[in-house]
């Protein structure tokens, strides 16, 4: 039996895509879990498995993409082995997700009313009509002004800020239980970023909803998860609940991007970023996948891929460092970073 | 809507008046003497003169072309050099038939070409999928007129049931579909497909499937809607092709149609009878291309013009 208090499961899910030039492991033994009612936040760079561990949660995967292995469990139930039916009756009804692009996300040639209406005639099976007015009052609650003409407006009518609270309103309709939300604010401008995060905080708090939020941004994340997964090249690099992440990051690559990090509570001469490149998913290194960015790898770091351990914090971490095999110098990751890596 | 109706009918004008002078211009331009023709080949100098004059070819070119087009405009195109009877009614019932042979080929290609190409796009790759789009490659590149003989060689004359020529009964209607559509369903299956093809990797298609909404519904109603707008173009611009054709297929099947008497009438250098067959089928296709204006407008919500 799984615990019923947690709204999602995902065990070692390995998803590729099958190339011409052979096998892209984009998701390559990913595990976390969703308590019920909390937010996990995914981070990690362009490319590192985000929206493909997300879509494969989905089953939305597009050729040549498969799930290769794993498990997914979501709500108790074994989300691999539904049937396609099976799972079009949990899409947008139980999990609903967001995407990164308002722009062009939404279908331009149908009004934003029908697209929210479609949820509703779907899975409530109600008529027109009443769909339609079940989706004014989901443009009510995503504050969009004057909801009545909106509804009867195309997506090109409305602003991006606009058109990503009709994209929520669509997700939201049939009141999911989890929300996949991908980057949902970085195509928007930084006021409105700040709009749109409150207004999906708000309604998780009043549809309580599970939520899964990928982000670049580490400062949305500490603004509204409970737990971050780091990923780094497919794999997570670094699993724990907000404030221990925040405070006592471990891995380097987490250590690297909160340095990436504007702050203001101390001075700062300029930003630090991580030197170098995320390695294309088609030639990855053998041993540890940051081994080529990291300021501490080792000849150990080179030949062999650490496993994700957990510490003494709960803090799960995939990192030489923290092992009995470690064979560099000591080091505390987080205040030796700069040092090392400016040589 | 309306407005936009009424606002695309009134842009017709300009370019009705632009074919009309174009029309009037070639036959003035083209060599050969009307009134020679008219008057016979034994006239003599002042007989020719005489029908010049009683032509109105000696009076100045912008007075020719105004009455032509006042004319034309209540109806009177002429009369036929070498029937004596008015163009008007010589065209009348030969337009109709020209009409149906462009109608039914048209629909044709429509129904075949989306079918065949979204068929494609869907099941990409596939067996199917080369099939479909070797045989639109075929029924692109085959002249129309061959197809027409082809088709009168291994299916007219083999199976009796099928006639070789003339119009109206629905077994003399298929052969000269199918010889006219073909080209039109191959273009329109080609351009489907990419299309569909297009848009299936949208980021809508892939709102739609995270709704929950069943396949068929995203591809019929979700990816087709927008796929068919650039296809809706080509419908429009295959039309023009399609009455050039129109006049090989009449010809091959022996179809009293208007693109045949176009060529008899240029065979015979009957002046009036080309000037105003031109002149209606070229507002045909105006007429056509206005349809698909508007038809474009219905499908494509994002252009806003008023
Ligand atoms: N259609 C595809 N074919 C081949 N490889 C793909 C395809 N889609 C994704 N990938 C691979 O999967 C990897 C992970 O992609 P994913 O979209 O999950 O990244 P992400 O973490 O969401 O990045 P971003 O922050 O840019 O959205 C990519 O590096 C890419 O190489
Ligand atoms: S395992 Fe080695 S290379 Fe990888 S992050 Fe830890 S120290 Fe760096
Ligand atoms: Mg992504």
């Amino acid at each position: 039996m799984e615990n019923p208090k947690t709204m999602i499961k995902v065990d070692e899910l390995q998803t590729s895509f099958y190339t011409s030039k052979g096998e892209i492991k984009a998701v390559d033994g990913v595990s976390f879990d969703v308590p019920t009612g909390k937010t996990l936040g995914i981070v990690g760079e362009s490319g590192s498995g985000k929206s493909i561990t997300s879509l494969s949660i989905m089953r939305l995967l597009e050729d040549p993409g498969k799930i290769k292995g794993g498990k997914i469990t979501f709500s108790g139930e074994d989300l691999l082995a539904k049937s396609e039916s099976a799972m079009r009756s949990i899409r947008g009804n139980r999990i609903s997700m967001i995407f990164q692009e308002p722009m062009t996300s939404l279908n331009p040639v149908f009004t934003i009313g029908d697209q929210i209406a479609e949820s509703y005639m779907i899975h409530e099976g109600l008529s027109k009509k009443q769909a339609l007015k079940k989706a004014l009052g989901m443009l009510e609650l995503v504050g969009i002004p004057s909801p009545k003409d909106r509804l009867k407006a195309y997506p090109h009518q409305l602003s991006g800020g606009m058109r990503q609270r009709a994209m929520i309103a669509i997700a939201l309709a049939c009141r999911p239980e989890l929300l996949i939300a991908d980057e949902p604010t970085t195509a928007l401008d930084v006021t409105i970023q700040a709009q749109i995060l409150r207004l999906i905080n708000n309604l998780q708090d009043e549809l309580g909803m599970s939520m899964m939020l990928i982000t670049h941004d580490l400062g949305v994340v500490a603004e509204t998860c409970d737990y971050v997964a780091v990923m780094y090249a497919g794999k997570i690099v670094e699993y724990a609940d907000v404030n221990t992440l925040f405070h006592s990051p471990k891995h380097p690559y987490t250590v690297g991007l909160l340095k990436s990090l504007p702050r203001h509570d101390i001075d700062q001469e300029e930003l630090e970023v991580i030197k170098g490149m995320v390695p294309r998913p088609d030639d990855l290194p053998d041993g540890c996948r940051f081994a080529p960015r990291c300021p501490f790898a080792t000849k150990l770091c080179e030949e062999k891929l650490p496993t994700l351990d957990t510490m003494a914090d709960k803090n799960q971490v995939r990192c030489w460092i923290y092992t009995d095999q470690w064979d560099g110098p000591e080091v505390n990751v987080k205040n030796d970073y700069g040092t090392a890596q400016s040589k | 809507m309306f407005v936009y109706t009424i606002r695309r009918l009134l842009q017709t004008i300009p370019v009705i008046l632009g074919v009309t002078l174009v029309v009037f211009l070639m036959m003035h331009l083209i060599p050969g003497d009307p009134a020679q023709i008219m008057a016979g080949e034994r006239a003599d100098e002042a007989q020719v003169e005489q029908m010049r004059d009683r032509l109105g070819l000696n009076d100045p070119f912008y007075a020719q072309y105004t009455r032509f087009v006042v004319d034309a405009a209540q109806g009177d195109l002429g009369n036929s050099v070498r029937s004596g009877r008015a163009v008007s009614s010589e065209i009348g019932a030969r337009f109709w038939v020209t009409v149906e042979l462009a109608f039914y080929s048209t629909l044709l290609s429509i129904f075949i070409g989306l079918i065949a190409g979204i068929v494609s796009a869907t099941k990409r790759n596939s067996f199917l999928d080369v099939f479909i789009m070797i045989f639109a490659l075929f029924g692109l590149s085959m002249p129309n007129f061959w197809l027409g003989l082809m088709l009168i060689q291994y299916f007219a004359l083999p199976f009796d049931w099928l006639p070789v020529s003339g119009w109206g009964t629905p077994e003399q209607l298929l052969l000269p579909v199918i010889t006219l559509g073909t080209a039109g369903a191959a273009i329109i299956a080609r351009m489907t497909r990419s299309s569909m093809l297009e848009v299936i990797h949208q980021d809508y298609i892939r709102t739609a499937r995270a709704k929950g909404v069943k396949e068929r519904y995203v591809i019929y109603k979700h990816a087709l809607r927008n796929a068919l707008i650039p296809v809706v173009t080509v419908v429009g611009l295959q039309f023009g092709v399609l009455l050039g054709g129109a006049v090989l297929t009449e010809t091959v099947f022996a179809i009293n149609g208007l693109g045949r008497f176009v060529v008899e009438a240029i065979a015979m250098r009957d002046f009036p009878i080309v000037q105003g067959s031109v002149l209606v089928l070229a507002m045909l296709f105006v007429f056509v291309n206005f349809l698909v204006d508007i038809s474009y407008r219905v499908l494509n919500k994002r252009i806003e013009l008023d």
